[in-house]
């Protein structure tokens, strides 16, 4: 609540002081640093604020606003970036529903949206909008590779009622099909549920010869010790909103040999040495943990810090074509965005085009496994 | 579904049904007293569970800062209230041991003994000693001068002080959920049925606590003023039984319950600074089922929530939480031809 009342005095300050500096290119993101999304919101703001004060020669603004994982709220902090703070991009919101909601307004002003969450729109109505997170897609492709790998013949599925366990079930359904691996018992919970006794006690008869369990972060820890304490022990599977150390925190024992899926960055030290986000992942995680502590490095704020790396390689070509705060500059952005060839980040390569607002290769996740405590990245 | 099936939903649901009934306890308690449907109540389960997590990891619990703010706070408005009443030192020197005195000397224990790491049970009466005045404090704050207002105020109040107190929780304690470890580590296996030290600590603690209200209310003076304050505050007070002391009473009372219940939870789910919402919800469930008013009945309401929720979550899953909140409808309908029509003054 401080921090989002000192971003709002900050930026209110800035726009006071610097009627000169109008010409500066402004950034404007919408984050949920409240709320039940404020465990994504928080990591990513943080990457937000290890960003210098340049791109591109131009000095950059960045006004942080809080929509407190509401999309009603996330829609006004977005109309109110672009017509108040005439912002060149928008970044965020880290919350699907509510980067959702955003997203309209970028397409009806004609500005970019970087959303920091893999958020599903309907053909045609991504114009505008790119995701720096992997597709859940992107991410099931690297847990059934896993599964394919390690002979799992069925899987029982333990997920989130809302729509980050629909959109993952929907991403692996036809992948399992493919790889001949069923689905045998499909249940759900929500992140503040007192027990998943009942779910459990399904599963488990089920019988599967794994597990999935779609949570994010500590929230994740619970399903999984409710299916240990019923007595299920097959392999287990989580998904990468889990992938922080909140898993083993509240987990322990419990959680100890989980396979999760992940980008890159969470083991950039274990990734082989010609990896492209090798070198980055390592350097992003020395800054963070520098800051935040040993241990602390997580994908979401990774994601705020590629969002950095993706427009110093396209502002500087953008500003050849606009002065910022015009519209030809940030049709620019949108152009360059979509033409500039790939570029490596932290959680792997990104590649957009003028149909793919995606990005990244379907090869991009890796599985980790949880061993004494630690992330140990296993082998493809 | 086999009978095996049946008997460990049922104990799960049983197990909830009894956090649920504290909180339904509670509700009715404040209800009773106040009038004020009492919806922060929730966070005071997750504030005893979050802050026995952070003894746990041997930090300072920013329950103790937020305990201080609120300490200070309440006296400075004390203080403008003495010198615009002429309130006597006597009387100012009581509010300042209560609001003041108490809540601050608690804080300097706990800022002491945290980073020495205590044995679990000390951490918990640290806690409970943490929490339970910040019962007292929301009332001085928030209600004490509403007190006469009409339930409707007094709800609207109630939900201002649940999201400032849910955001404030969020600046103290974070936005990561946190799962204590258990008081008793003792499994018993009773057929298929595998039944856990804190199980049997969670069903004793209910069972304690509502026998002690029991006692406390129909064998007790202080007991029967509170009653008399809920029956008509005017006449209480014509009879010299003080309505801010039964606010602070059942207050403190609450905060109690909550806390204690935090701390029983804690340790069978994870638990979040904004976790006490969806508690106290269903709790309100149950309260709602006893009409607000009475002790055995919201225990009932209770225990039927748990069940509904457990065996929902086994048949429908993803319509666990719509078949629990549904079930207030035909109850909500029940009750208004049962109950007779109140008017509001």
């Amino acid at each position: 609540m401080t921090r989002f009342l000192k971003h709002t005095l900050a930026a209110a300050a800035a726009l006071l002081v610097s009627s000169a500096a109008l010409a500066d290119i402004t950034i404007g993101a919408s984050l949920s640093l409240t709320g039940p999304g404020s465990g994504l919101g928080i990591p990513m703001s943080n990457g937000l604020k290890m960003w210098p004060a340049t791109i591109g020669g131009e000095k950059v603004r960045l006004v942080i606003l809080d929509d407190a994982t509401d999309p009603t709220k996330g829609v006004q902090n977005a109309r109110r970036l672009v017509s108040e703070e005439k912002v060149d991009v928008i970044v965020g919101s880290g919350v699907t529903p509510v980067a959702i909601a955003m997203s309209d307004v970028a397409a009806e002003s004609k500005t970019v949206q970087l959303a920091l969450s893999p958020i599903g729109l309907p053909a045609g109505k991504d114009a505008w909008s790119f995701r720096m997170p992997q597709s859940n897609g992107v991410m099931a492709n690297a847990m059934v590779a896993h599964m394919v790998k390690n002979g799992v013949k069925s899987i029982g599925f333990l997920g989130y009622t809302d729509a980050y366990g629909e959109q993952w079930l929907q991403a692996l359904t036809p992948l399992l099909e493919k790889a001949g691996i069923k689905i045998l018992a499909t249940e759900r919970f929500a992140r503040a549920d007192t027990s998943v006794t009942a779910q459990a006690l399904k599963l488990t008869a089920a019988n599967p010869d794994a597990m999935v369990v779609v949570a994010s972060g500590s929230g994740a820890a619970m399903p999984q010790l409710g299916l240990v304490e019923r007595g299920f022990k097959g392999k287990y599977y989580q998904t990468h909103a889990a992938a922080s150390k909140d898993l083993m925190r509240v987990g322990g024992k419990a959680v100890e040999g989980t396979f999760v899926t992940s980008g890159p960055v969470v083991v950039a030290e274990q990734l082989p040495d010609g990896h492209l986000s090798k070198a980055l992942g390592v350097k992003f995680n020395a800054d963070y943990e520098k800051i935040h502590g040993p241990g602390t490095r997580n994908q979401f704020g990774a994601h705020g810090y590629d969002t950095y790396l993706m427009l110093d390689k396209v502002i500087p070509i953008a500003l050849k074509k606009g002065k910022p705060g015009t519209p030809e500059f940030r049709a620019a952005i949108k152009e360059a965005l979509e033409t500039t060839p790939a570029l490596a980040v932290t959680h792997g390569v990104l590649d957009y085009s003028p149909t793919d607002h995606w990005g990244y290769r379907a090869d991009t996740g890796v599985v980790m496994k949880v061993v004494g405590g630690e992330w140990k990245l296993e082998p493809r | 579904m086999d009978l095996t099936i049946a008997s460990i939903l049922g104990l799960d649901g049983i197990t909830s049904g009894a956090i649920y009934a504290l909180v339904a306890i509670a509700l009715v308690l404040v209800f009773a007293v106040t009038r004020i449907v009492f919806i922060p109540q929730g966070e005071f389960v997750a504030f005893g569970a979050l802050t026995m997590a952070l003894f746990q990891t041997g930090k300072v619990p920013g329950t103790v800062w937020l305990l201080m703010l609120m300490a200070v706070v309440a006296t400075l408005m004390d203080l403008a209230q003495a010198l615009r009443d002429r309130w006597g030192v006597a009387r100012f020197a009581r509010e300042a041991l209560r609001n003041f005195v108490l809540p601050m000397a608690v804080a300097l224990l706990a800022m002491w003994v945290a980073p020495m790491q205590p044995p679990l049970l000390v951490q918990a009466l640290l806690t409970l000693a943490l929490v339970t005045p910040m019962g007292p404090l929301v009332y001085r704050l928030a209600f004490r001068s509403l007190a006469d207002s009409s339930s409707l105020v007094l709800l609207i109040v109630s939900v201002g002080v649940h999201f400032a107190l849910t955001g404030l929780g969020l600046l103290f304690f974070g936005a990561e959920g946190f799962r204590n470890p258990p008081f008793w580590d003792e499994r018993f296996t009773l057929g298929a049925l595998a039944i856990t030290g804190q199980t049997l600590i969670i069903f004793a603690a209910s069972l304690a606590l509502i026998v002690a209200l029991f006692v406390f209310f129909d064998l007790t003076l202080s007991g029967k003023a509170l009653r008399a304050t809920s029956v008509n505050r005017t006449g209480a007070r014509l009879m010299g039984i003080s309505t801010d002391g039964a606010g602070y009473l059942s207050f403190t009372m609450a905060s109690f319950i909550g806390t204690l219940s935090g701390l029983l939870i804690g340790p069978s789910t994870t638990i979040y600074y904004d976790s006490g919402f969806l508690i106290g919800l269903k709790g309100f469930v149950a309260a709602v089922f006893a009409g607000l008013t009475s002790f055995p009945l919201a225990l009932a309401g209770a225990v039927g929530v748990g069940l509904l929720e457990s065996f929902g979550s086994f048949w429908a899953s993803s319509f666990k939480e719509v078949i629990v909140f549904t079930a207030i409808l035909p109850v909500l309908l029940w009750r208004s031809f049962v109950d007779k029509h109140h008017e509001e003054h």
